[in-house]
Order: C-alpha cells, then structure tokens, then sequence
C-alpha cells in the first residue's frame, strides 16, 4: 500500500506551520519559543556563569550544560515530572547539536545552562527545542559561529516525509523517524538519530530534504531574532 | 538590600510606585495551553508566569475514601525560570507552593470528589495537578493558585472504555466543580503590610499569610511563612487584606 495522503494535507516535503519568539523568560539571560505544528517548546540560558563544583571546571574553555523535559500534560499520557532516560539521552545530543556553532574558549571555568521545556508535544520535540535553544543562546549574546536548525524528517509507508506529526509517528504500517539538526552557514549535520528502516539511498534522500526545511526554518529563527531587537 | 527595601517601605514608597494594596499589572488568565492536557492554563501575572496542567487517569481510592476521586498536585520550579532555581527534585519551596495550592482546593471541596468515584472501593477518578514556573517575578503561590483553579474549572474527562483511559480522546463533560476557592497572600516587611511582594520585596519578607477564601467569605486553608512572630493584630489585618484582594482575583475567573 503507498503512501498518497499525509494527515493534514501537507505535500511530503513540508513542514507544518513555524512560530517563532525570542525573549520569552524575562529572568533569563536568552530565551525563546519555537512552535513547530502543535508542537511547542520553551527555551532559556543561563550564562556564562561560575561554575562549581570547582573541578568540574575547564581551564580552557566555559561548558555547555543541556537539560531537556516535558510537561507532565504535554503527552496525551501523563508523564512523571522530572528526568528520564529519554530525556536525559536527548539533553545530550541536543548539547552536542549546539556545541559545534558556540565559541566558549574566551569564558574560561564557566558554565552555560540551557534549559528546554516541552509544553505541548506532536512529535518532533527534540528538534524544536534544539531551533528554541539555538535562538535563545543568540539572544543572550552567547558568540557564535552560525545558528543551528532542526527537523526531523522520516519514511511514512513508503514516503520519505519532512516533520512527522504524532498521526504519521504512529502510522500503522510503520514510520521511520530521523531527527536532524543542520547549521544552516556550512551546511553541516550536528544531529542525526533514526528510529526504524530505511536504506542508505533513502537517507540520502531524506537528508536532502530535512536540509532544504532547516533552510525555511532558519528564516523564521533569523526573523524572530530581529524581531526582538526590532521596536 | 533587604534592610534598604525596608527602610524605603517605611516611608510608603513600593520601588515599582504601586501602592501598598496593589497587584502587579497586568494579571492574564489563559486557557487551553496544551491541547495533550485535560485542562490547562497560564497565568501570566506582572512578568511571573505560571502553567498549569490537568491529567486524568483511574485508579484505586484510598481506603478511607472509598467513595472519592483523588487529587494529586506537584510543583516544579523550574530552573528556566529562575538563576535561583536548580535541577533536581523538588525542594521545600516547590513542595510548599504545591502543598498551599493543593490545600485550598482540597478543603473548600472545589472538585466534587464523590462524581468522580467510578466503582466504590475498586476503581475512581484520579486528578493530576501539575504546577511549572515558568517566570518568577514573585508571588508564585498566588499565581499558581490562580492557574490551577483556572485549569481545574476548564477541564474536562478523557474518554473511558471498560476502566482504560483512551489517552488523547476528550469527552464534552467537565469535571465537576462545586466552588472556586482564590489563594491570596499578604505579607509583613518591617512595620507594613502590603500584596504581591516584587522580587527584591520578596526578600525582605518578615512574615506572610495565605489564605484560600471561598464566594461566602469562608476560609478553607491558611498558611504563615516567614521567620518572624505576628501578633494576633497583624494577623487579623493580613487576613482581612488578602480577603479583600481575593475578591479582585475572582472578577478575573468568572
């Protein structure tokens, strides 16, 4: 059986409808929202700032710290407040996402705290709090080389397809799912992840696409930065 | 700072000019902020922002109310809300928060807890109320109080076949609610008393009292912080200001 009709109506190569807000968290040194769909996460930094203990330290450079959670009520299940191993997977390959576009070397035994939380979730969480968290980074002056852009894309049936909503996640006769994250300057994949069966042709193919959607959604991160300073 | 914050309030004088009675500006109720969540809403109150969720489930009464849905309510305060906020699990602050939070609606019966009971003894209702700062500016119990009755009033079951939960299906049928019971807080900080304490008031605090007042005026739930002793004059003045700012809040919910 092919896969002729997404849910929603959207063409294979298609996002869902991108929001985007910078300086959402007044107590934060950088913050934003990015919706993606129904999907929504909040982003915020703290930082450069002290770090202790003490040997945790680099003498070379500051830190990147990521933690990454969901509302108990973002899921249509109630998920237990605090960290996962899920969660605590992600934490990570959302720091290492982020980490190739920071320079950090000039704040020497310091540490940045990013915190992102999901609030509503329609798949694709992980790479909404990695666009979410790369805006808020920018706009707590942290420097960087380049912005960092995500999405995930997949096979749905036999279709390779941009930013998988729940309903495709869940199609009944499987669904592929690989997140990807992109720095839009180079070009360079800072995440990649995949859940399921594809051939190597199709992750070419896939990979192309999830770049020319990163490229779309780094519109909308750029304008929502300007937006901020914009008044 | 703390003793400046106090010599300033002395002389009647709020660092943000609002008078001594005088709720932050502004105070926004939002419904609906998870499509996932039984009931939702964020309470954005001056730049503190709260969110508040409604999940639902079944399961077993408590034996000495066999005959009741159960309510559970939790905290996070969040670190993204606060540089004074850790990982972890939740301290005494998110613990106190939930527990003043839970106790108004729980012991002004907001939720009639006998509806929600599915088969006594075996199978009933469970209510999980989740609080997440998102901002703190400040007067996070009010806020969050705010919220959760809010999100309670707007919340509606999940749909149930057999005693499963067909998690993301919502029936058209609210939770049943008996009254709205509004958290309202007064604190002292040196001779005065004043609401909705800023953050830098915040931590010149002496003493404050929570109370969760019902439509007829009746209290539900009481709860003094603070380090320093009140005299049964100062509390009786607190109560009846954080009464008569409660009354400002229910506008905001009908």
């Amino acid at each position: 059986m092919s896969y002729t009709k997404r849910p929603d109506g959207r063409k294979f190569d298609e996002t869902r409808e991108i929001e985007a807000k910078v300086g959402i968290i007044k107590r934060a040194d950088g913050s934003a929202m990015f919706r993606i769909g129904k999907t929504i996460a909040l982003a915020a930094v703290y930082g450069p700032k002290e770090l202790y203990p003490a040997f945790m330290q680099k003498s070379t450079t500051g830190i990147l710290r990521c933690y990454y959670d969901m509302m108990s009520f973002s899921v249509t299940e109630r998920k237990r407040p605090g960290p996962t191993r899920r969660s605590n997977e992600i934490s990570m390959v959302t720091r290492d996402a982020l980490l190739p576009v920071l320079d950090l070397s000039k704040f020497q035994n310091t540490v940045v705290d990013i915190f992102i939380n999901v609030i509503q979730a329609d798949a694709g969480t992980r790479c909404a709090g990695i666009c979410a968290a790369a805006m808020a980074l920018a706009d707590a002056g942290i420097p960087m080389k380049d912005l960092v852009s995500s999405v995930s894309v997949g096979k749905v049936g036999d279709k390779i397809v941009v930013d998988l909503d729940k309903t495709e996640e869940d199609y009944e006769e499987g669904a592929t799912d690989l997140p990807l994250a992109f720095m839009p300057g180079t070009g360079k994949v800072t995440l990649l992840q995949l859940d399921g069966n594809m051939s190597k042709d199709e992750i070419k193919k896939a990979l192309e696409m999830g770049k020319k959607a990163c490229e779309g959604i780094y519109k909308v991160q750029k304008e929502a930065l300007k937006a901020r300073y914009k008044k | 700072m703390n003793n400046y914050t106090k010599t300033v309030l002395e002389s009647g004088v709020r660092f943000d000019g609002r008078k001594l009675d005088e709720f932050k500006k502004p105070i926004i109720i939002e419904l609906g902020i998870s499509k996932n969540a039984e009931g939702s809403a964020k309470v954005t109150w001056g730049e503190t922002e709260v969110a508040v969720g409604i999940k639902m489930n079944v399961g077993t009464p408590y034996p000495d109310s066999p005959d009741k849905g159960v309510l559970i309510t939790g905290a996070e305060l969040a670190p993204m809300s606060s540089p004074d906020f850790e990982t972890g699990p939740p301290g005494q602050q998110a613990i106190e928060l939930a527990r003043v939070v839970d106790r108004g609606i729980r012991e002004s019966n907001m939720i009639d807890t006998k509806k929600l009971c599915i088969k006594e003894g075996e199978l009933v209702w469970t209510v999980f109320l989740d609080i997440y700062i998102l901002n703190d500016s400040g007067n996070l119990i009010d806020a969050a109080a705010l919220a959760a009755v809010a999100a309670l009033s707007n919340t509606v079951f999940p749909k149930l076949e057999g005693n499963q939960i067909k998690f993301g299906e919502f029936t058209k049928n609210k939770l049943p609610i008996n009254l709205l019971p509004i958290t309202s807080t007064a604190v002292k900080i040196g001779n005065k008393i004043l609401v909705d304490p800023s953050l830098d008031e915040e931590k010149a605090i002496d003493a404050r009292i929570t109370v969760a007042v019902s439509e007829k005026g009746d209290i539900h739930a009481m709860q003094k912080g603070g380090s320093v002793g009140l005299t049964i004059d100062e509390v009786d003045q607190m109560i009846d200001l954080a009464i008569k700012k409660s009354k400002e809040l229910r506008k905001l919910i009908k």
